[in-house]
């Protein structure tokens, strides 16, 4: 019985081997070809935009964790810092940050002279110049807590300013010293041979973490504890404000509400409130919580409850999509050995959701960590020298927090800021890449595949 | 675990409310980001030397820190604004009907504005009128008033360098957007002439502000630091900046003269470079014995260690008032600011 086959197609199929692909199929697999080109094309945008950002980071703001210093034996002159030679605290705080200057400037002149040091053209008041305009706070800060060292020779570390730091991390060059009127090449010179005599060390800058930030004079003294403290404060009123209420908000929308018009409505909000513009946060933060609840302003517990609304909708979406994927088969099992329904749940579904839950909450505080647009309005993009209290009452302090930081650190008109703001995009990033390894080892040892 | 943690949020909460009845000690200050560097100077002098904490020091510009001292007395709203412009009519009134009564005006200094291109470029020596024919809209040439047809700053006056004409100029939302069409465009209008043919046409005056369309004038919204951005990615560029901004990027910009004039702080202080403008901040003087420093704060500010002639605030580019003396008497009465003149 032969097979009928009609048309033209049917002759090219009997006469041509499987093997030898037709036109057809030639230009479906060209079509594959060029889709798969795409796709790594794409994939080769990313990883290259990637990798520029990174570097561009890393180039401008690893020296940030390096900082140069000079060290210095000054003698404390009873003449100069307690006039009245009572070492009374109240009369030694009289002597202001500028009473201090000429007693470093004397002791690096003496150090200069000891070391048989010799920089033609430089007068000892540029000579000073080497040196942070924060070392007489640091130097006043000692003696007001140590006043029976006055009258004896302390060594010290001090700060080395923004542009002799900025010449051992190459920002800084003799040509551009020539030009800049901030400072010098006999300045740079004069750095060489303190380094050269041991005076003069550049090593990691363990303050950049732990120090406040710095007015635009002193870039060098510019740290992030601040910002540090505020952002650690705010993540911890977010996460509990907003991990119960989202949970218990899901709980209840998947496990016990009723299917009807109103929790329709609640659920497409939820949704739509997840994609609003996290200003619009900001806005509302400043009209509830400052204007009409009358919370202070810049205070991390107003950043915080503003973070806890733009977190919460992210923590119930990720939620409710734990706790569905918990199989009815647990629950029915729950229910039929006689647990009431809140036993099931909370003895059973919650501890098999929970990887996802965490790893939701672990999300939306990493977007909370780098928002910036919201706390502009809440007073929190300020310059803030003062470390907030312990909490609870600190929550209520003025703070920074670290996407601010790099906000302001951009804004200074100094270029050593620029190397700083690099470096809190640096601690800010290995943040969220830590949070972000920590929803994943979370996700890989708890989770259950059914 | 979920009950302590409902109990902690509600333990949260109830903390929110109650703390609210605590005392503010920190000084609050916003406005301004010229104003903002020498502010930061002065609150972080201020925490070191005296025994009350460092002021908090917000930017965000002078109309919104003026428009946030207006809303109202009492310590969630803030103590000083720093302005970059004079205070409006439309803020007194602001202020009033919010029970804002006594305003102290205090002047720090002026600020000037320079204009400077990248370091590599020929030296600019220019006059206002140059600026005016440079970017405004419609210009005189051979006695008739034109759409703008320089392209090089050499067409404008054959002694200015041949290089194309492209300006980085502040934004609408910027004070020194203001000192600039002032002092600049309007005086360079009537320097060459347009101005009278102007209004021989029947115009008025702020079509002398009026720039050209064709993006050889560039408005930057942002700081100054993005101005240097785009002047560092433009060698033909010339940017608009502060002179204390200036001076900390000496190594990458060359400042061109006005008038024969090098901008420096010596220069805007005899008045003879321009274009400058004086600085402010307004206090609210209901708050001065409420929050703790402040009245030590306004002092301190305008002290000669801090903003005379050889202060850290002139160091960083700040020209000192001649009239300080008469400012300190004045903060130290705590005398408020009179009607607008």
């Amino acid at each position: 019985m032969t097979v009928s086959v009609a048309g033209k197609a049917a002759n090219d199929i009997q006469t041509k081997s499987i093997l030898a692909p037709d036109a057809r199929t030639r230009r479906r697999n060209a079509a594959e070809a060029r889709f798969r080109l795409w796709g790594k094309l794409a994939v080769a945008l990313g990883v290259l935009a990637l990798v520029g950002l990174l570097l561009s980071i890393l180039s401008n703001g690893l020296s940030s964790f390096q900082q140069t210093y000079i060290a210095l034996d000054v003698y404390l002159d009873p003449a100069k810092l307690d006039k009245d030679g009572n070492r009374d605290p109240a009369s030694i705080a009289k002597v202001s940050t500028f009473g201090y200057a000429p007693v470093i400037e004397k002791a690096l002149s003496e150090a200069i002279a000891a070391k048989g040091i010799v920089v033609d053209g430089l007068s000892i008041k540029a000579a000073a110049e080497l040196i942070s305009k924060e070392a007489p706070a640091s130097l006043r800060n000692f003696v007001i807590a140590n006043p029976s060292k006055i009258g004896e020779t302390v060594s010290f570390n001090l700060l080395a300013s923004g542009r002799i730091d900025g010449y051992y991390k190459g920002r800084v060059t003799m040509e551009s010293a020539a030009l800049d009127r901030n400072t010098s090449p006999e300045q740079l010179r004069l750095a060489d041979k303190l380094k050269e005599a041991g005076l003069l060390a550049t090593r990691f800058n363990w303050d950049f973490f732990t120090a406040p930030d710095a007015s635009d004079t002193r870039p060098e003294a510019a740290g992030l504890g601040v910002a540090i403290l505020g952002s650690a404060y705010m993540m911890l009123i977010v996460l509990v404000l907003s991990l119960p209420l989202g949970v218990a908000a899901s709980i209840y929308l998947e496990e016990f509400a009723p299917q009807n018009r109103f929790t329709d409505l609640v659920e497409v909000n939820i949704a739509n409130l997840a994609a609003v513009p996290s200003i619009v946060f900001g806005i509302l933060g400043l009209a509830v919580f400052i204007n009409f609840a009358g919370l202070p302003q810049s205070a991390p517990i107003v950043g915080g409850l503003v973070l806890t609304l733009m977190t919460l909708p992210t923590i119930i979406i990720a939620t409710r999509a734990a706790l569905k994927a918990v199989p009815p088969s647990i629950r029915d099992a729950a229910l039929g050995v006689g647990a009431s329904k809140m036993q099931s749940i909370f003895h059973h579904v919650l501890p098999l959701a929970m990887p996802g839950i965490l790893t939701g909450t672990i999300i939306g505080l990493a977007q909370a960590l780098g928002e910036t647009a919201p706390l502009l309005l809440i007073g929190m993009v300020a310059f803030v020298r003062e470390f907030p209290g312990a909490p609870p009452q600190g929550f209520f302090d003025p703070a920074s927090a670290l996407p601010v930081q790099v906000y302001n650190w951009t804004q200074r008109g100094d270029p050593a800021f620029v190397e700083r703001a690099s470096g809190a995009i640096i601690v800010l990033l290995v943040f969220l890449v830590l949070m972000n390894l920590i929803a994943i080892i979370l996700r890989r040892r708890f989770e259950r595949r059914w | 675990m979920n009950k302590y943690l409902g109990s902690c949020a509600v333990a949260a909460i109830l903390l929110a409310t109650t703390g609210v009845a605590s005392a503010r000690d920190q000084i609050q200050i916003a406005g301004s980001s010229t104003v903002l560097p020498y502010a930061s100077i002065v609150a972080e002098a201020f925490g070191e030397n005296t025994d009350f904490p460092t002021p908090v020091v917000e930017s965000g510009g002078s109309g919104a820190g003026r428009k946030k001292l207006c809303e109202g007395v009492g310590e969630n709203t803030i103590d000083i604004a720093n302005s970059s412009s004079r205070i409006k009519q439309s803020d007194i009134d602001n202020c009033a009907a919010n029970g804002v009564k006594d305003i102290q005006e205090v002047r720090i200094g002026y600020d000037g504005i320079v204009f400077a291109s990248d370091i590599s470029g020929p030296e600019f020596a220019f006059t206002p009128a140059d600026w005016h024919n440079a970017l405004a809209a419609k210009v005189l040439k051979d006695g008739k008033l034109v759409d703008n047809p320089y392209k090089a700053w050499n067409e404008i006056r054959a002694d200015l360098p041949a290089q194309p004409i492209l300006a980085f100029i502040p934004g609408t939302k910027h004070g020194t957007r203001e000192v600039f069409d002032e002092k600049v465009l309007v005086a360079g209008c009537e320097e060459n002439g347009t101005a009278e043919a102007i209004k021989a046409a029947g115009g008025e005056e702020k079509e002398c502000m009026a720039l050209r369309t064709d993006g050889v004038s560039v408005d930057i919204d942002g700081d100054y630091t993005e101005t240097l951005a785009r002047v560092d990615a433009n060698k033909h560029g010339i940017g608009v900046f502060g002179l204390s901004f200036y001076q900390n990027n000496t190594d990458k910009l060359r400042v061109g003269t006005m008038g024969g004039i090098v901008p420096s702080v010596e220069t805007i202080a005899s008045g003879e470079y321009p274009v400058s403008r004086p600085l402010y901040f307004y206090v609210k003087n209901a708050h001065l014995d409420v929050i703790p420093g402040l009245q030590e704060y306004v002092e301190f500010f305008v002290s000669d260690e801090m903003a005379g002639p050889d202060g850290p605030l002139a160091a960083y580019g700040l020209v000192s008032d001649p009239e300080l003396a008469k400012t300190q008497a004045a903060v130290k009465a705590r005398t408020p600011m009179g009607a607008l003149n």
